[in-house]
């Protein structure tokens, strides 16, 4: 279901009738779409659009909903609020939707990826998280100590 | 605090991941309305930029624009003021007043002399210094002071880049915005009003990771001020068919058409408000219902009237402020003189307005 689709019987009707509102953006940036994604299987080179800078109606997330669809991955993101990372029911296609910390949309993307860069580890990161396993380690081996 | 190695330390002791970093980054890729692609050098520079001192002043204004920064999301003013910049002086934000407040600035002068940013939001008055003074001390003597150690200075609201209300027919307090007077500093102008808050965070941001940015020939940084709202306007193909709502309560404004008839100044107002959105990116003017007035463009304010079509000749406001903005008229006397015959051509020009006529069809 479109999230326009939303609300009460009331209002059920307006918001299916405003869901057709569209700018006919929605065709071409499919067409991009598809033509990163055949550069990335050609070339592996990926590719990033920026939701945020077309406009956009509710038609036109009707149509980009109904044709990309959801696919298999739904990887949710907390740091600095929500990010939501799904891929879409055309493999190599992804949603990053980032959201701040009281759940306002920051910045919307389309990633044609393998693998959108936000979820794999940084080496940074990696490095802080093997000292802070050695310190638990050496914790527990300290425990273990006091104990014998 | 001022020009301390910044975010990286900050996001370490705050426990932010290198991932959460990358997400911020991205999010100000988006919002300066850069290509994602960016989103690597963004965070090289903002983890290699010395934090700088920001110095805020508030002149003839409503306090609109600084009620607009505080709710921006994306960054937020907490998220600049706390990691990217130490705002060393806002007398609207900050709990000291008078003498201790300007002994603030005065000490953000001296410590960082022709490093800071100087943000100003709100027109000068050039008729008489008495108009308008904080702490005793006149505008324009103020913004001549703290101008002359800064580094950039950034007009904040269509007041301070060409005058804003306080400068519409009939001008009585001679007030003119900040390019009118200082010269010789880089000066970008965010105009609106209020300007659309990320917008100003944003411009904040790219000042801080690329420096001053590119600018188109009114002073607005071409990447927020680059297109007209008609160009990204979702009601574009309305106009294009030429489907106009003619009234605020007719079959064309129920179906969400073209307001072009009702004033609409999209086609004639650079601005991001179709694509980077008001609150939080909900809605913006004509997504409302309402045309646009055009208020990142000098002159806004006695532009021909907000409901009549650009079709309508608008007399020779717009003309009169170009102008004023490309001779970079004389300050001081010189300019108070001016500003006296244009309020005096002006005041003999003015038409009033009331309710009625707003009805009124085009």
């Amino acid at each position: 279901m479109s999230r326009y689709n939303r609300g009460n019987a009331d209002n059920t009707a307006m918001d299916d009738l405003m869901s057709f509102a569209a700018t006919g953006n929605a065709l071409p940036l499919l067409h991009e779409v598809r033509h990163a994604l055949a550069e990335l299987l050609e070339n592996n080179k990926t590719a990033v659009i920026d939701l945020g800078a077309i406009p956009f109606a509710p038609g036109d997330e009707r149509v980009l909903d109904s044709i990309l669809g959801e696919g298999e991955v739904h990887a949710v993101l907390k740091t600095l609020g929500e990010s939501h990372v799904r891929e879409t029911s055309i493999y190599g296609v992804w949603r990053v939707d980032h959201m701040d910390a009281s759940g306002e949309y920051q910045s919307r993307f389309i990633e044609v990826t393998f693998l959108p860069e936000i979820l794999k580890t940084h080496s940074t990161d990696a490095a802080a998280g093997l000292g802070t396993l050695t310190a638990r380690l050496e914790e527990e081996d300290e425990k273990l100590k006091q104990r014998n | 605090m001022a020009n301390e190695p910044m975010l990286s330390q900050l996001m370490k002791e705050h426990g932010v991941s290198r991932r959460g970093f990358m997400k911020y980054c991205a999010g100000l890729a988006s919002v300066m309305a850069l290509s994602p692609a960016l989103a690597p050098r963004i965070a090289h520079a903002l983890e290699n930029a010395p934090r700088p001192s920001v110095i805020w002043l508030s002149f003839q204004e409503c306090t609109g624009c600084t009620e607009s920064i505080t709710r921006s999301h994306a960054p937020t003013l907490e998220d600049l003021i706390f990691k990217a910049v130490s705002l060393d002086y806002h007398h609207t934000l900050q709990a000291a007043s008078g003498h201790a407040a300007e002994a603030a600035r005065e000490e953000a002068m001296k410590a960082n002399y022709g490093k800071y940013v100087l943000v100003v939001d709100g027109s000068i008055p050039l008729e008489q210094p008495g108009y308008s003074c904080i702490a005793g001390i006149s505008n324009l003597e103020m913004l001549k002071q703290t101008a002359a150690g800064a580094a950039a200075i950034v007009s904040v609201g269509t007041c301070a880049a060409y005058g804003g209300i306080p400068h519409a027919d009939p001008n009585p307090t001679g007030a003119v915005g900040v390019s009118h007077i200082i010269k010789d500093k880089p000066i970008i102008n965010v105009p609106g009003c209020p300007p659309i808050p990320v917008v100003m965070t944003g411009v904040l941001a790219h000042f801080l990771t690329f420096g001053v940015p590119e600018l188109d020939e009114l002073g607005r940084p071409k990447v927020f001020f680059g297109e007209t709202i008609h160009d990204r306007c979702y009601r574009r193909p309305f106009y294009d068919k030429g489907l106009f709502a003619e009234g605020f309560d007719d079959e064309g404004a129920r179906k969400g058409w073209c307001l072009y008839k009702l004033g609409c100044k999209g086609p004639t107002t650079k601005s991001v408000c179709a694509t980077v959105k008001w609150n939080n990116g909900t809605s913006f003017p004509i997504e409302a219902g309402h045309p646009c007035l055009g208020c990142t463009e000098p002159d806004f304010w006695d532009n021909g009237g907000f409901y009549k079509p650009l079709s309508v000749p608008a007399g020779d406001y717009r003309k009169i402020g170009l102008a004023a903005l490309g001779a970079g008229a004389a300050i001081g006397a010189a300019s108070a003189l001016l500003s006296r015959a244009s309020k005096k051509k002006a005041a003999l020009a003015h038409e009033t307005v009331d309710a009625h006529d707003l009805e009124k069809p085009s």
